[in-house]
């Protein structure tokens, strides 16, 4: 699937609609069964005739952004953050509010009324507010209500050579890879669940787990990519373009070594390019798989994506393609009963 | 050139003060160009008419400043110490221990006040001692208002020259150097060895209102990025070639301009480099901006240590910079 | 061209200063239509001149609103093709992380400005507001590839779509000073039904980020009799500033040593004449616009200041109203209609 859509829908942890509803309409005819639950989450089902091993996949259609918490006597709309959003990356961006896409800027105070020692300092985000253009409280409730999402304004686009760069790729990157998956046919029961509320604490996954009981839990995501300058080789975490990335350990999680050692093998015997992902820092969907219930193994497969959590991420057409190829193949694998665990 | 350098630079010229290192120059300049003169401010104008193909003749100015930093005397103490203030930019840091020769040949060594940290050593904090007991036998050599400079022989170091004052004699040397290898140019020439660049580029601009010229071109050391931990910005390096200017704190380059210099160069296999400097300036800008307008560039030469007594260079790349503005000045100048 | 349609051109056009030529022909397209000569100069001034119906020899009046913004230049290319650059005018570097910009290579690149990212950033760092030596710029390109397409020197500039917010108001970047540009257009095409005896050079000026240095040899060239500069102000609410403007309440008039007193007390007539609603900017020294230069070109040119309100100065989402714009070019026109023998003729001092 195209990369672009995706990305410019807009679903704030807890606002998961637009992008769901996408996803129905995407998946449509490729899986048996397609169900949400009370919490957003969109379970993609395909059975296999063959008994195996039940494998989940969770990919998360949320993003960090913002909610509005209150507009002031000026018009002057603020709000709050949404899962983690560096400060430094607010000021001077447009965004877009609520249900319309309200369109809105977040300003700062003119260099030039600045004092040297205020230029020391990152901007104190609590400060920051949204200009929408409203002159008064009444006139900007009109416009936008407390609770509303406020996301980025950024298109998706073509970027250097063979990349992309785009808003909320994660992780919309790992939904699309999820998508891609759950077009193929395998051996295997396969559940696809896209989920929501990671970014505040991989809330769906939770619910998500409990109810699919899988044996084997693969988490899809985009993953931290800092291969830029200032930046030590060791404190990379991902390069871009190197492939899939496979994690060994984050906070959440000890990946499974033996569904870490079959990722790697399969990527080998098929010349599929892959990396480790080489950080033990962050969480995501896969802790919440591992523990659900009696417990299962996870593991996590990711697109590198640089300025993650940013107004714009950059991630690798061939990193994408190849996370859905070494999927594919492990899942074939599994089907064939090569998975020994 | 390597006499030439040798010449400009050990010469005594700080901002206002020309008059010795404008008599160095023009006895170098004086039998390659058709007149020599001198302006009120002390600029020295050599001028040589353009021949061949008059459709291509323009007005060019060629600037390079022949005044260095230094410091002059603001007050001379009972025991016979001077202190001073600088003329330009100067480092306390870089005066530190550093000797310093006034224009009639009195020459002093630099002391400082005691400090609890070498962080809070200021010029004020400084003085020159040239040997004398006393205010009375300090003034029979010196007064108030004299003006020093760095003394520091030349260090030749194979294809490598440092001292003192490169920035800006390296850039008369240039000049000189092109006037004599320049041959045929269609163009009027009015080659200025501008005063009080240091100061505010005030040489320059009294200068270029007089020449009034078509076409400006300054030359001007740079600063470079090759040196153990440099800043992480700069992208210039001794021995890549001349440097063309885009940009630096006082003017834009205009693009045709650039792209004029770049493609002389490009043609010719001289080797060059772009330069964006974040800071200083040079008297490209004052000559940007004399009267209407005047497209105007520069080219550097890359050059560390700038503004202290041991300005490093590579002959490699004062060549290229001949070579280039020899090949500019040949061709014709449309912008 | 619309005056709105013509900013919008204006704000997502690439002019950085000593780079405007990429807008010559926009600004030509808008302008010329109302002005019987357009000319470029050696800077890159754009001059429109609508000719009076004064006797010969007539009195001038220059109009000058500044085409160029701030940027970024390239100053080197690094081993694995990322970008450093450095400033032309100034941006604070806080408002840069996370931009997406457009590198003007040898074709134009899309561009992220990028730091190390927090989870690498000691808690030192973290406290510290990032120098533009921290920040760099990512292609996407490896350094090979880089290298062919992208050299020193060339500008950077930030990509933002122009936005128009509810209220009238729009946001975009480099409204600092095309807003005032715009209101060269407003003012221009009202002329065209008003009678004016005085030559009135409509100047576009350049390089006003990085030293006044357009308006400097334009004035000196043009030779005017008189002169208005129309640059942006700072707008509220929420900057603490006495006297700071307020968007939507007419263009400010300014007051201070740069500025002639008898040419502020005609733009003050006019407004009230003619129900121009104004604001009021004090500028005690230096203005730090155009009007500070051209008041001293030559012997001397008597000089006025209007300024259009605008917020968020120096990012990519200034913001002004649009309803400011159009009453500055009113005010403009309706001062130049104004303009006579006589008025010069009272600006030397007994």
């Amino acid at each position: 699937m195209e990369l672009r859509s995706i990305s410019e829908l807009r679903g704030v942890s807890g606002q998961e609609h637009e992008v769901r509803t996408y996803l129905r309409r995407e998946l449509e005819g490729h899986v048996s069964e397609l169900q949400s639950d009370t919490l957003g989450n969109l379970f993609a089902r395909k059975p296999a005739a063959a008994r195996g091993p039940t494998v989940m996949f969770a990919a998360h259609m949320d993003e960090v952004g913002f909610l509005v918490t209150a507009v002031d006597k000026d018009g002057m709309v603020h709000f709050r953050t949404v899962g983690g959003i560096d400060a430094g990356v607010m000021p001077s961006k447009v965004v877009q509010i609520g249900p319309k896409a309200v369109p809105g800027v977040i300003g700062t105070k003119a260099v030039h009324l600045q004092s040297a020692d205020d230029r020391t300092k990152p901007f104190d985000p609590k400060k920051l507010v949204i200009d929408i253009g409203a002159g008064s409280k009444e006139e900007a409730l009109k416009l936008v209500q407390p609770g509303d999402q406020v996301t980025f304004a950024t298109s998706f686009g073509a970027f250097g050579n063979g990349l992309h760069k785009g808003r909320a790729l994660d992780d919309r990157i790992g939904c699309a890879v999820l998508v891609e998956v759950l077009k193929g046919s395998y051996q295997v029961p396969v559940v696809g669940v896209f989920t929501v509320q990671e970014e505040v604490g991989t809330r769906g996954a939770a619910v998500a787990s409990y109810a699919v009981r899988p044996d084997i839990g693969v988490c899809l995501e985009g993953t931290v990519c800092a291969d830029i300058p200032g930046t030590e080789e060791d404190a990379e975490t991902t390069r871009i373009g190197s492939g899939p990335a496979i994690s060994i350990m984050d906070a959440g999680t000890i990946h499974h070594p033996g569904l870490v050692h079959h990722l790697v093998a399969v990527a080998r015997r098929h010349e599929i390019p892959y990396q480790y992902r080489r950080a033990t820092r962050g969480g995501n969907d896969a802790a919440r798989m591992s523990l659900a219930g009696s417990g299962a193994k996870a593991c996590a497969v990711s697109v590198p994506c640089r300025y993650i959590h940013g107004p714009v991420a950059v991630a690798s057409q061939s990193d994408f393609e190849n996370a859905v190829k070494l999927l594919r193949a492990f899942l074939e694998s599994i089907g064939r009963g090569e998975l020994k665990v | 050139m390597k006499d030439l350098i040798r010449d400009f630079t050990q010469a005594y010229g700080p901002s206002g003060n020309e008059d010795q290192i404008r008599e160095v120059i023009r006895r170098a300049v004086e039998p390659l160009c058709d007149r020599v003169s001198t302006d009120a401010l002390g600029n020295l104008i050599a001028f040589r008419q353009g021949r061949g193909e008059p459709v291509l003749r323009r007005r060019v100015m060629l600037a390079a400043h022949m005044d260095e930093i230094g410091l002059i005397v603001t007050h001379i103490d009972e025991q016979g110490f001077l202190r001073f203030a600088e003329v330009g930019g100067l480092s306390a840091h870089v005066l530190m221990g550093q000797r310093v020769v006034f224009g009639n040949g009195t020459e002093g060594s630099i002391g400082n006040e005691r400090v609890d940290e070498i962080k809070d050593l200021k010029l004020d904090k400084m003085f020159i001692d040239i040997g004398a007991r006393s205010a009375a036998e300090a003034r029979e050599h010196v007064e108030v208002g004299d003006m020093a400079v760095y003394q520091r022989g030349v260090s030749e170091m194979g294809t490598r020259v440092a001292a003192k004052a490169m920035d800006d004699r390296i850039g008369c040397v240039v000049i000189a150097e092109t006037l004599r290898r320049l041959g045929e140019s269609p163009h009027d020439i009015h080659a200025v060895f501008t005063v009080q660049e240091e100061v505010g580029l005030r040489g320059a601009r009294t200068s270029a209102f007089a020449v009034d010229p078509h076409f400006g071109l300054a030359f001007d050391v740079t600063g470079v990025g090759d040196t153990p931990r440099a800043r992480s910005i700069l992208n210039m390096e001794l021995g890549k070639g001349a440097c063309i200017k885009a940009k630096d704190a006082s003017l834009v380059v205009p693009p045709a301009v650039k792209n004029l210099l770049v493609k002389t160069a490009k043609d010719n296999a001289i080797p060059y480099q772009l330069e964006v400097l974040p800071a200083g300036g040079t008297d490209t800008a004052a000559i940007q901006l004399t009267r209407s307008g005047v497209p105007a560039g520069c080219i550097s030469i890359p050059t560390r240590y700038i503004h202290s007594p041991v300005e490093l260079l590579d002959l490699g790349d004062v060549e290229a910079c001949v070579a280039l503005a020899v090949k500019v000045l040949q061709g014709p100048i449309e912008v | 061209m619309e005056t709105k349609e013509f900013l919008r051109r204006l704000s997502e056009g690439v002019g950085v200063s000593g780079y405007e030529h990429g807008l010559h022909d926009l600004i030509r397209e808008a302008l010329a239509p109302y002005a019987g000569e357009f000319s470029t100069d050696a800077l890159g001034n754009c001059v429109a001149v609508r000719r009076g119906c004064g006797e010969e020899p007539r009195v001038s009046v220059m109009l000058a609103a500044h085409q160029d913004e701030i940027g970024l230049m390239v100053t080197k290319i690094d081993e694995r093709g990322f970008l450093r650059v450095a400033q032309v005018g100034g941006f604070d570097p806080r408002v840069l992380v996370a931009q997406e910009v457009v590198v003007h290579g040898r074709r134009s690149l899309p561009g992220i400005i990028g730091m190390k990212p927090p989870h690498i950033l000691t808690d030192e760092e973290r406290k510290k507001a990032p120098k533009l030596e921290d920040l760099f710029i990512d292609i996407g390109l490896p350094a090979g590839e880089a290298r062919e397409t992208v050299q020193v020197g060339d500008v950077v500039t930030l990509n933002r779509a122009f936005t128009e917010l509810h209220g009238g108001l729009v946001a975009g970047k480099s409204l600092d000073d095309r807003a005032g540009v715009a209101a060269l257009l407003e003012c221009l095409r009202r002329l065209q039904s008003l009678r004016h005896a005085a030559d009135i050079y409509a100047v576009a000026t350049t390089q006003e980020e990085v030293g006044l240095r357009g308006a400097t040899t334009s004035a000196y060239g043009l030779h005017p009799d008189l002169a208005v500069a129309i640059d942006v102000c700072h707008a509220g609410p929420g900057l603490d500033e006495p006297g700071a403007s307020e968007l939507g309440k007419g263009p400010a008039v300014a007051v201070g040593a740069n500025i002639h007193p008898k040419l502020r007390d005609l733009l003050l007539a006019v407004a009230a004449d003619c129900g121009i609603p104004i604001q009021h900017e004090v500028s005690p020294g230096a203005t730090g616009t155009d009007a500070w230069a051209i008041n001293i070109a030559r012997a001397g040119i008597p000089t006025a200041l209007l300024s259009i309100p605008l917020r968020y100065m120096h990012t990519s989402v200034e913001t002004a109203a649009m309803s400011d714009v159009v009453q500055t070019g009113r005010l403009l026109a309706e001062f130049c209609g104004r303009v006579d023998r006589a008025l010069v003729e009272g600006l030397r001092w007994n």
